[in-house]
């Protein structure tokens, strides 16, 4: 009965490989990526709605008008992070940032690849980093980061 | 008509799906309990675990009785036969299987056991396979034994009676 106490651990992996449809506006949205550009949609009034959606979510009336935006942008809120995690899309110091494009009137969540903290301010001019075009496949890894305009 | 659609050049067409794979890595800890359970498969050994209140024997056991809660600590070594208490016939393709089917997953009731657990069942025709037939496991060679219930290739039909439904009932 002096069994060794040993305990034993292993690494456990849960996978689900899910795929969807995209629709036709965030389709539209993903295959602009791919083409290394930036889309919007026009709501309600003509605002510009970025990334581009179905229906515009204040008045749930159909989106008309695909609307090229960017590359430019204004940051309109940010959060700094010291520690990036594994699954984070760089894996050194960054920000996360409410990324406004030039051209449209919302903004959308993406990274701020500044280099440090005390080079990020809100209302800053940012400009948008693609994969080289035969490294993008249509997902949003394709926008590798936003940078300070003048870093370009 | 509204237009919501981006036109592409790109001969590849327009993007329609997208891959969202959702992924938790993460460490199971056995514990004391179970780990003695695992460690007996790796000498070709069913190990489970008595209750001092109930009497039952858990196998495998998390180290407690559910019923009396109280911490179990005498181990037993249970048989090599045991109970099919019920069983289906998987002939339904799914993501990760490892086993050609159409194959028979049962619920086995070792000898002297108070738990079942699912095993596979071979050497056995699947309209054969029925409640009550009495079946034992078959190891992995000595050299492929692990700690996990791998070691344990199949359970197959001894050719005993079938067990009366009194003994298991209160199992399915
Ligand atoms: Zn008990």
């Amino acid at each position: 009965m002096s069994e060794s106490p040993e305990i034993f651990t292993s690494p456990h992996v849960l996978e689900f490989p899910y795929s969807r449809s995209t629709g036709p506006v965030i389709g539209s949205f993903l295959t602009a990526l791919r083409d290394g550009v930036l889309i919007g949609i026009k709501g309600t009034g003509g605002k510009v709605i970025f990334p581009p959606t179905e229906y515009d979510p204040d008045t749930a009336e159909e989106t008309s008008g695909i609307v090229n935006v960017g590359p430019g942008a204004v940051v309109t809120s940010w959060g700094w992070v010291n520690q990036p995690l594994k699954q984070h899309p760089l894996q050194h110091p960054f920000a996360w940032a409410l990324i406004q494009p030039d051209g449209a009137d919302t903004a959308m969540l993406h990274v701020v690849d500044a280099g440090s903290e005390s080079a990020m301010a809100t209302g800053m001019r940012v400009t948008a980093i693609f994969r080289p075009a035969d490294e993008r496949i249509g997902a949003m890894a394709d926008l590798i980061a936003f940078v300070p305009e003048e870093a370009k | 008509m509204s237009d919501q659609t981006y036109v592409t050049s790109d001969p590849r067409g327009s993007i329609t799906q997208l891959a969202t794979p959702s992924r938790l890595e993460y460490f199971f800890t056995a514990g004391t309990s179970l780990s003695k359970n695992l460690r007996g498969y790796q000498r070709g050994q069913f190990i489970g675990q008595r209750c001092p209140v109930c009497s039952k024997v858990y196998v495998p056991s998390r180290g407690s009785c559910p019923v009396d809660g109280v911490a179990l600590t005498e181990e037993v070594e249970l048989k090599n036969t045991g109970t099919v208490t019920t069983f289906c016939v998987v002939n339904v393709p799914f993501a990760g299987q490892s086993i050609k089917i159409p194959y028979i997953a049962g619920q086995i009731l070792l000898d002297g056991a108070n738990l079942s657990f699912m095993g596979l069942i071979q050497e056995c025709e699947l309209e054969e396979v029925r409640m009550g037939m009495r079946v034992e496991a078959v190891w992995v060679d000595k050299e492929d034994l692990v700690p996990s219930l791998a070691s344990v290739k199949y359970f197959r039909p001894t050719g005993e009676p079938d067990a009366a439904y009194e003994t298991y009932q209160e199992y399915l």
